[in-house]
């Protein structure tokens, strides 16, 4: 008898429960899990209180990243320098105590690998396909770029995988973005993203977990992929997931983590029967057609507030519901935005390239290649560059981008979360705005009283060359 | 987990829509390794306005928040529940939730109670004068002026609210069951169950 069809989170998600309630609730498996500084602490405590152990320290891998300064790690002696805020060295401390203590493989601040965990996963080959990873980050997101069903998780459900290697859950419903056509020049995938989020709204994928479908994803590299899915979160989404493909296991092979030899073909061949079937059913879908969407800019202070380049503020009257009207009325003030102002009229003073969403290689190559040769508008106060991690960093400086960014006036920093939550030093001033790669634009994320527009990478460049926001495309 | 049954109170008529993570709990209360404390933190910038609802007298110890759709919204930060209980919020009712902010809320006790919209607003609207009860075991929210709006919960939430059951005991006591999966994922799928290790 043939089985039901069944979409790819389905069929990741039958293949890890260990059991199945009466009451419907699932103890599902966890086969990988990031640990990082910020939202560990407790639950390494609860643990230890507890007398429990970590159940399998040996698919679990702990990074700093959220807390680390951007600005250089060891003096001109070689030296470390120590984390200057008290708390946060607190908080870094204790994860580099509580790593070892519990057997789990721990990236120092320092080493080469050390970076964003949603990067560092998929460029160590820790995250692969068809597995659930989780990490006390909403982010965790971004590892559907790969083919694994990935979401983030409180403290409390850090504590529960740390002990048990399981989650309890409730079966997410699916939905199905389906982007028809190509993208125009110009466009990146996080154009795109932002394109969807403002689409489907910040709850439109909530209860849901979002399959991105289409030639657009299959053409897609999947540092674009892990971008877009990165963002499920902003939709509601708790996980956005993409088919693994040739491209997914042409990036995996021969990274540090990722299986090898006979291994390496056992689960490619594993992989390639997890595309959603023909048939297969989506509780909810979503069509959206590539070539109408422009590099895409956010105005107010949610994701989902966000028009093309070429568009103006809009006016809060416009929208059909009175608490959004109410909302994007509080939006303006606080984003100190005209209606009708046109967003090319916008002026930033600081310019932030960095985030789980866009630093990886690629989108420093998009930035550079539009920096290259230029230098940044007197009015840009504030220009950085975040790599993803120690290993792109590295790679950007083999190629000489780290040239193109320093000679443009940007500073060249040291891997971690930085500007896009302002957890460390890297801040953006009250009052002021930042063009930023990032993945958030809330009242005070990138520091009290900082306005932020979201956009991609050339975007953020654009911005920088021109000291206000700016369609690349026109360059 | 402290079991819960009634929650009973005045209840803070809040009602904005999309309250992100951010709004509940600034990033720069995360730098802690406790859970404490954090009540300070919650709301701080709504609470720079004078006059807000949170700080108003009558709404002092307020153990019920009243929001709009897509509370909690944004970051996966527990500290977002843990400031909340730590203000002595007990229960949040609005017309959807996150879904990451839901289970945060249920694992330190906070019931979180969907209604409708248009009985959201009569909430709101009782609030200001009037204390609103919670009953966990009869899934109802009841006004003194007769209002009685059910509502739905995952059954395995309820009964670990209404036990205070502690999740991680309960699962740790299924171990054969997760030890047979890791037997059968050894042979099926042994690049994921053998754990990590780096290729020389």
């Amino acid at each position: 008898m043939a089985s039901k069809p069944r979409t790819l989170y389905e069929k990741i998600w039958d293949d890890h429960v260990v059991e199945r309630r009466e009451d419907g609730t699932c103890l599902v498996y966890i086969d990988r899990h990031l640990v990082h500084e910020v939202t560990s602490p407790q639950a390494f405590e609860a643990l230890r209180l507890a007398g429990r152990k970590v159940r399998r320290p040996d698919l679990t891998l702990a990074v700093p990243d959220h807390n680390v300064p951007t600005t250089a790690r060891r003096g001109p002696d070689g030296a470390r320098l120590p984390v200057e805020d008290p708390q946060s060295a607190a908080q870094l401390a204790a994860l580099e105590r509580n790593a070892p203590d519990f057997g789990i493989r721990y990236i120092d601040a320092v080493a080469a690998e050390q970076g964003i965990v949603h990067v560092v996963g998929p460029e160590q080959g820790f995250s692969l396909p068809g597995s659930t990873i989780v990490c006390g980050d909403s982010h965790t997101a971004a590892h559907g770029g790969i083919g694994a069903l990935a979401f983030g998780i409180g403290t409390s459900e850090v504590e529960h995988v740390l002990a048990t290697q399981t989650l309890l859950l409730s079966p997410s419903k699916t939905m199905e973005v389906r982007v028809e056509g190509t993208l125009g020049p110009g466009v990146t995938p996080k154009d795109l993203i932002l394109h969807i989020i403002g689409h489907i709204g910040t709850a439109g994928g909530t209860g849901h977990v979002i399959e991105y479908r289409g030639r657009v994803f299959e053409e897609m590299s999947v540092e674009g992929r892990l971008t877009v899915c990165n963002m499920s979160i902003e939709g509601g989404a708790r996980a956005g997931i993409i088919a693994p493909d040739e491209t997914t296991f042409a990036y995996l092979k021969g990274r540090p983590m990722a299986p090898a030899g006979e291994e390496w073909d056992r689960a490619v061949a594993y992989w390639r029967t997890l595309a959603t079937d023909p048939d297969a059913r989506f509780d909810k879908s979503v069509t959206i057609e590539a070539s109408a969407i422009e590099p895409t800019v956010s105005w107010g202070t949610s994701p989902e507030d966000v028009v093309p380049i070429g568009g103006r503020v809009p006016d809060p009257d416009s929208f059909a519901d009175a608490a959004k009207r109410e909302a994007a009325r509080r939006s303006l003030e606080y984003m100190g935005l005209e209606v009708g102002q046109a967003m090319t009229d916008i002026p930033v003073e600081n310019v932030f390239i960095g985030s789980c969403t866009n630093s990886r290689i690629e989108d420093l190559r998009e930035a550079a290649a539009v920096l290259d040769g230029k230098a940044k508008a007197d009015g840009v106060k504030w220009a950085i560059v975040v790599p993803g991690s120690g290993l792109v960093k590295r790679q950007a400086e083999a190629e000489g981008l780290d040239h193109i960014f320093m000679s443009a006036g940007f500073e060249w920093r040291e891997p971690g979360c930085s500007a896009c939550l302002g957890m460390n030093p890297d801040k953006v001033p009250s009052g002021e705005r930042c063009a930023s790669t990032s993945n958030r634009n809330f009242v005070g994320r990138q520091g009290p009283g900082a306005r932020t527009h979201l956009l991609s990478p050339a975007m953020a460049a654009a911005a920088a060359i021109t000291g206000k926001l700016t369609d690349v495309r026109d360059l | 987990m402290e079991a819960v049954a009634t929650i009973e109170g005045r209840a803070i008529p809040f009602g904005a829509k999309n309250v992100d993570t951010d709004v509940i709990i600034p990033a720069r209360w995360l730098k802690t390794v406790t859970r404490e404390g954090l009540g300070e933190g919650a709301f701080e910038n709504l609470r720079k306005a004078p006059g807000n609802v949170f700080d108003a007298p009558e709404f002092a110890d307020s153990p019920i928040l009243i929001a709009g759709d897509n509370f909690g919204c944004g970051s996966s930060r527990e500290h977002a529940a843990w400031a909340m209980l730590d203000l002595g919020i007990r229960a949040v009712i609005a017309p959807s939730f996150s879904d990451i902010f839901a289970s945060n809320a249920f694992k330190n006790g906070i019931l979180t109670v969907a209604l409708p919209q248009e009985q959201v607003d009569r909430l709101l609207e009782v609030a200001r004068t009037s204390p609103i009860t919670i009953d966990l075991e009869e899934q109802r929210v009841t006004t003194p002026m007769q209002d009685r709006f059910s509502f739905d919960i995952d059954p395995f939430r309820k009964k670990c609210l209404t036990e205070g059951l502690d999740e991680v005991g309960l699962t740790l006591a299924r171990d054969e069951a997760i030890q047979e999966y890791e037997e059968r994922r050894r042979r099926h799928a042994p690049w994921l169950a053998m754990g990590v290790r780096e290729n020389a």
